[in-house]
């Protein structure tokens, strides 16, 4: 992995350009050779977009092609040498499209579109097969006698044995692989159903019987091919939004060896390393500031908005960001010591609780292959004994009842819901991660949220700008513009918003750390830190703006409500769930966002394990808890509740640890994703009902000797669509 | 009944004849992106570069 990923580093480290490894020719070579872009395009939707995307990419100068796939939301760019992933991105920025990058993993995902044409192509034999074995078998069912009916029989076989052996493949290799580990799950009674089936129907028909189940066999593996084409192709979905989701950011430091750069990989740091981090970069190793002055922005950390001054014998973390000045930093634990890689541990500890639930499906095998088991080799034990050592006739009883409870509907009962909510779901702009998490989102009675760039959209804005002169305005403006500090872009962005014109500065210089200062018409200005400017600091974000001897004034920020949070919030609490609010943030903040949005349960300044023990608490209590954050301090609470959702915009770790991905800005999906998950598993329990129905039904008459292969394949066939019908109706 | 002998290698080519043109569209991947190619289709601009 590690490989592939140090591309952009070369720029960086002159040395590694002057003595290249094989590595980086090999990489050169593939960089001169076109290019294919894979971008993840979740807004896309509409035959317009088709039209926008496609027409605008290929009018850009070096692409050849692009091809956007509206079913997995992907558009596919054929591109000259030197077009890179950034550009296509930040193009289709412009068109109003938001765009991820796929991880460049192309081989696992040819890979699993290998193993869908796989199963395609084997439920397209079956399928063929069936029908014109029931052509077939209309004729012998019509009455077809002797020699006609031998006749119809043979040739069923001989379509069906070639189809059983490729079809039937997938349930025969889980089948054998579960047998090897010692377990029976659905596959066995499956195979043995359709090779009992087949096995019988041969004899019988080389001997001249009357019954020849061939028909019941491959409609059998048409059905289940069916079920689990549409369980893989969830999980297919599932699975590339996971890969384009993955952690891409490439864990490197810059190391200081007696005043020399270089590029190293985190791993190789050692403690008592000089580290230096540039502005504007993250973090990578727990540790000291020995040199330099800055703010750090800590709020995907601990959730705190209000960036902290960093400055000498400061300790920091790995994870936190540089905002201003560059800092140097001796590095006191690096790799799995840091506080990052313990928080991993943590979520690794929580992550196997989790594990330990069951799905409904599973639970509904569990109890169905026993049962089938025991219900068969009674039937045979019982007739053997009925008809005096009769074994033909007792084996076409027992292969009738295992082909007739056979999974059918059950097979299909859960991939078909699965398939038609997460469909639903993706449409609202929800990506299911995980089967079960459906069934788990059904399940909740608490939601808990993060406030940081989960409520709230993570990026402050200016409240009291009109309360400014028009003069002190232009000056701010002026001064914000020369900062990348991100108090500092928002209030620029906020005061051209309100048409202010820049005042005439001159030498204007950043004080890392602290603020910008410059002057104007004589004048010292200063827009910073409180006590750097020299005001009294206030309790909420704020920064201040000091015009000559003139008193300062505060300019307070504020987060923006990330839009449906308040619905949602709304929505949830008229559905009658218990709605908390956990921060890292301090109590000031937290507790005015809870006012405005209703929430009366809040907790403040809670460190990660502080967030997911109030979760546990809840769930010994007996409550199911639907978590909701996205910062790495909610990663460890996100993988403990029990099913969580992150927006798109979160860190890695938390959309990797989250079960459900919120593609859209909008929280509003939210209540309705969870009414429909409730709807689901209802009509998952219907389909099982529905299918025991027709067991109980049809099991009694195969038990007895009067099951026909007539009866099987209605039995079959009625349950299969019955079920499928059922769940289309989820709305 | 001998219209039989006739009759049903008939319906089997046609079937197989069914089962290739299924593995031709499979191989083509036209079940690779089912949604984009029924809007694609009800466009109103001339798709000069159709897949394949």
């Amino acid at each position: 992995m590690s490989d592939t990923f140090e591309a952009p580093s070369i720029s960086a480290c002159p040395a590694c350009i002057a003595t290249p490894s094989a590595v980086e020719r090999a990489q050169a070579a593939a960089a001169a050779r076109p290019a294919r872009i894979m971008l993840s395009v979740p807004d896309a939707h509409c035959a317009a977009c088709i039209s926008t995307v496609e027409g605008d990419l290929e009018a850009m100068p070096g692409i050849n092609s692009a091809r956007l796939n509206l079913t997995l939301r992907r558009v596919s760019v054929d591109a000259e040498a030197g077009v890179t992933a950034a550009q296509v991105i930040a193009k289709l920025a412009t068109l109003g499209y938001p765009a991820y990058e796929l991880d460049p993993g192309q081989l696992s995902m040819t890979e699993t579109d290998k193993q869908g044409r796989d199963l395609l192509m084997r439920l397209g034999v079956a399928g063929f097969s069936m029908m014109n074995i029931m052509l077939l078998s209309v004729a012998v069912w019509s009455g077809a006698t002797d020699a006609t009916r031998d006749l119809f029989h043979l040739i069923s076989a001989v379509i069906a044995l070639p189809t059983v052996a490729f079809s039937g493949q997938p349930f025969f290799r889980r089948a054998w692989a579960g047998v090897k580990a010692g377990r029976l799950d659905m596959d066995f009674p499956i195979s043995l159903a359709i090779i009992l089936a087949t096995g019988m129907s041969l004899f019988e028909t080389l001997n001249g019987g009357h019954h020849a189940y061939f028909d019941a066999a491959v409609m059998l593996t048409f059905f289940l091919l069916a079920g689990r084409y549409l369980d893989f192709r969830t999980r297919a979905v599932a699975r590339s939004a996971a890969q384009e989701l993955a952690a891409l950011e490439v864990p490197r430091a810059i190391r200081l060896l007696d005043g020399v750069e270089d590029n190293v990989s985190v791993a190789d740091l050692k403690p008592g390393d000089l580290v230096l981090v540039r502005p504007g970069g993250r973090i990578p190793v727990d540790g000291v500031v020995v040199e330099g002055q800055s703010e750090l922005d800590r709020s995907l950390l601990t959730g705190e908005t209000l960036p902290v001054f960093a400055g000498p014998d400061l300790m920091v973390t790995a994870g936190a960001v540089n905002l201003t000045g560059p800092l140097t930093v001796r590095v006191t634990a690096a790799g799995k010591d840091t506080s990052l890689h313990r928080m991993a541990d943590l979520v690794a500890v929580a992550e196997n609780a989790r594990n330990k639930y069951t799905s409904l499906a599973d639970k509904a095998a569990r109890m169905y292959s026993p049962v089938v088991h025991i219900v068969s080799f009674s039937a045979f034990g019982v007739w053997m004994w009925l008809t005096g050592g009769d074994v033909r006739f007792a084996l076409n009883i027992s292969a009738a009842t295992l082909i007739i409870t056979c999974p059918c509907a059950l097979g299909l009962a859960v991939p078909a819901v699965v398939t038609a909510a997460s469909g639903r779901l993706f449409r609202a702009g929800l990506l299911i991660k995980d089967g079960s998490a459906l069934e788990r989102l059904a399940e909740v009675d608490t939601v808990v949220f993060d406030k940081t760039g989960t409520l709230t959209m993570g990026t402050p804005e200016p409240q009291n700008l009109g309360a400014l002169s028009a003069e002190d305005l232009g000056v701010a403006a002026a001064l914000a513009q020369a900062s990348s500090h991100p108090l500092a872009l928002s209030l620029a962005q906020a005061a051209r918003a309100l048409g202010a014109i820049p005042a005439l500065l001159e030498d204007i210089a950043e004080v890392p750390g602290h603020g910008v200062q410059a002057i104007w018409q004589g004048q010292r200005v200063r827009l910073g830190r409180a006590n750097w400017v020299g005001a009294e600091a206030l309790s909420v974000t704020a920064s201040y703006l000091a015009v000559g001897p003139r008193a300062p004034r505060a300019i307070e920020f504020s987060d923006r409500l990330r839009p449906g949070a308040a619905e949602a919030v709304a929505a949830f609490q008229a559905q009658g769930k218990r709605v908390m609010l956990i921060s890292g943030d301090v109590p000031g903040a937290v507790s005015e966002m809870a006012a405005r949005l209703g929430i009366t349960d809040w907790q403040a300044e809670a460190l990660p394990q502080d967030k997911s023990a109030a979760i546990e608490a809840l769930q010994a209590q007996g409550h199911r808890v639907l978590m909701v954050g996205d910062g790495l301090n909610d990663t460890v609470a996100l993988t403990a509740a029990h099913v969580s959702i992150s927006p798109a915009s979160a860190l890695d770790a938390a959309r990797v640890a989250s079960d459900i991905v919120l593609l859209g800005a909008s929280l509003a999906p939210l209540p309705e994703a969870q009414r429909v998950s409730v709807k689901a598993v209802q009509r998952i329990r219907e389909n099982f009902a529905i299918s025991f129905g027709y067991n109980i039904v049809a099991v009694p008459i195969a038990l007895v000797g009067l099951a026909s292969p007539l009866i099987a394949a209605l039995a079959m066939s009625v349950s299969s669509i019955t079920v499928a019908l059922n769940a289309l109706r989820l709305k | 009944m001998d219209i039989l002998a006739v009759l049903i290698p008939v319906s089997l080519l046609l079937g197989m004849g069914g089962l290739l043109a299924f593995w031709w569209t499979l191989k083509r991947g036209q079940y690779d992106d089912p949604e984009g190619d029924g809007q694609r289709i009800l466009r109103g601009d001339y798709d000069d570069k159709p897949k394949g």
